[in-house]
């Protein structure tokens, strides 16, 4: 394995940091991998690279296996790690800046997770709003996973929690244009 | 006081109890709710990881909607309320930011009007000496842990009215109301968001600990503000359970629903009947399900 001289590397700052704090105004040198955010990650477990670690690869400047990487789309967004940083490095937005630049390029490593968000939003785009009976039945299919939490419908339904028809916005074509509008305006931009 | 409210997509359907409860609390509470008309969904997580314009022009549309009623926002659910902060600060902080969401909004949005969640106004406009004056049916004996996740607390520079670490308002509340709330330390613990059910075979494993650590502490059941966190508690405890080889049988309840029991309305019209776990017998139990005396309306 090569050896890296992190001091010299955090002084020379690799372009990553300097874009992150450019445009983002967050500054991942101050980051010194005390671990608290690892610690208090719910998902860690599951994830490849520890959000620390996610930290350090991009101080080193490997850009590159931090947008491979599976942690990014993990990240349940809960924001702990934000909030108990003691240096204040704010990881929660570096996890969300890698994942859409992540999503740009193509590099899905959890493909559930990109068919679900992405069913989310085609239902919000033609109906307004979301139509959770009809996410659900899209995405078990989608999914190819079509009898998943199938016993939860029956009871949800009489529950009166699922519904078969959508709600929806009178006005959608607002809704459609705002999308539109999103997207041209750059998309991932901040 | 009146407020736009915002109800969210999940308050007609998976959390149908919120939005059963919220409105008919709100009423008793003297708030006037003005349910901001054509809202469209805040994006939730959804636009949040997929496309940040999108993720701050889907909320700024309604809090836009709102602004030109003059009216503050009030928003029970906490995974909404996280979307339409986040836009108001967005466009609160930046010039650049407000005129950009406000081409793709074709809208007026200067962020005039503030952003507020209903456990906010309930704790901080309405107080907890309030809340024991009008009960009518003390919920005593009940055992709760207050359950907050992550978006009614974080972050902390966008949820201001609450301490991330060790939040109290719902706790204090309760208390008012007559139950007992427990000391335990997964209050503010994320249940997973989506994950339980987008990839369940690691998602209910963030589930476990927090169902543990509840019963430890010795609650009858939990007590939340997000229609996510309950829907996750509530719908996946059985199948949990199994998976450990044990029972769990902690019923979930909306702050508004047990509010709402104190102050004297009754179980199904607040949707207590329609809990996953089934709710009524602990109820029932603690005597908690007794017409008032008086009565309401």
């Amino acid at each position: 394995m090569e050896r890296v001289n992190l001091s010299r590397e955090l002084l020379h700052a690799p372009e990553v940091s300097r874009e992150l704090k450019e445009h983002y105004g967050i500054d991942i040198t101050r980051c010194y991998q005390c671990g608290k955010c690892s610690a208090g990650c719910p998902v860690s477990f599951a994830m490849d690279y520890m959000p620390r670690q996610i930290i350090r690869l991009l101080q080193l400047g490997m850009k590159e296996q931090a947008l491979r990487s599976k942690t990014i789309w993990l990240c349940a967004f809960c924001d702990t790690c934000s909030t108990r940083c003691p240096r204040e490095v704010d990881i929660h937005g570096v996890m969300e800046i890698l994942r859409l630049e992540a999503k740009a390029r193509g590099y899905i490593t959890h493909k559930h997770n990109n068919i679900f968000h992405g069913i989310f939003l085609q239902l919000v785009k033609r109906l307004g709003r979301v139509h959770e009976g009809g996410l659900i039945v899209l995405f078990n299919f989608l999914s190819l996973q079509p009898f998943k939490d199938v016993l939860y419908g029956l009871p949800l339904f009489l529950k009166g929690k699922l519904h078969i028809l959508p709600e929806l916005v009178r006005d959608r074509g607002e809704v459609k244009k705002i999308f539109k509008r999103a997207r041209s305006e750059g998309g991932v931009s901040k | 006081m009146k407020l736009a409210y915002y109800p969210g997509c999940s308050l007609s359907s998976t959390g149908i109890e919120f939005g059963m409860s919220a409105p008919v609390l709100a009423k008793a509470l003297g708030l006037e709710l003005w349910e901001i008309p054509e809202w469209n969904c805040c994006g939730s997580s959804s636009a949040h990881v997929t496309d940040h314009n999108l993720a701050l022009a889907l909320p700024a549309r309604n809090l836009a909607i709102a602004e030109e009623a003059g009216l503050d926002v009030v928003v029970p659910c906490a995974a909404c309320y996280a979307r339409l902060k986040a836009a108001e600060a967005a466009v609160r902080s930046s010039r650049r930011t407000k005129e950009e969401i406000e081409k793709i909004i074709d809208r007026k949005y200067e962020a005039k009007i503030t952003v507020r969640s209903l456990l906010d106004i309930i704790y901080t406009e309405i107080g907890p000496a309030k809340i024991r004056e009008k009960v009518l049916r003390p919920l005593e004996g009940l055992r709760v842990a207050a359950y907050y996740g992550c978006l009614l607390v974080r972050p902390p520079k966008v949820a201001q009215f609450e301490d991330p670490e060790n939040p109290v308002s719902m706790d204090r509340l309760l208390s008012a109301a007559g139950a007992e709330p427990v000391d335990w330390g997964y209050k503010t613990e994320c249940c997973g968001g989506g994950h339980p059910t987008i990839s369940p075979e690691f998602g209910l494993k963030i589930l476990k600990p927090i169902y543990e650590e509840a019963r430890y502490a010795g609650a009858d059941c939990f007590v939340t503000a997000c229609p996510m966190c309950f829907t996750n508690l509530d719908m996946r405890q059985k199948e949990v359970g199994k998976q450990h080889g044990t029972v769990y049988n902690l019923p979930v309840f909306y702050i508004t629903e047990l509010l709402g029991l104190a102050l004297g309305f009754e179980a199904r019209e607040l949707g207590i009947n329609r809990h996953l776990v089934n709710a009524l017998p602990l109820l029932k139990h603690k005597g908690l399900l007794h017409p008032v005396k008086g009565g309401r309306e």
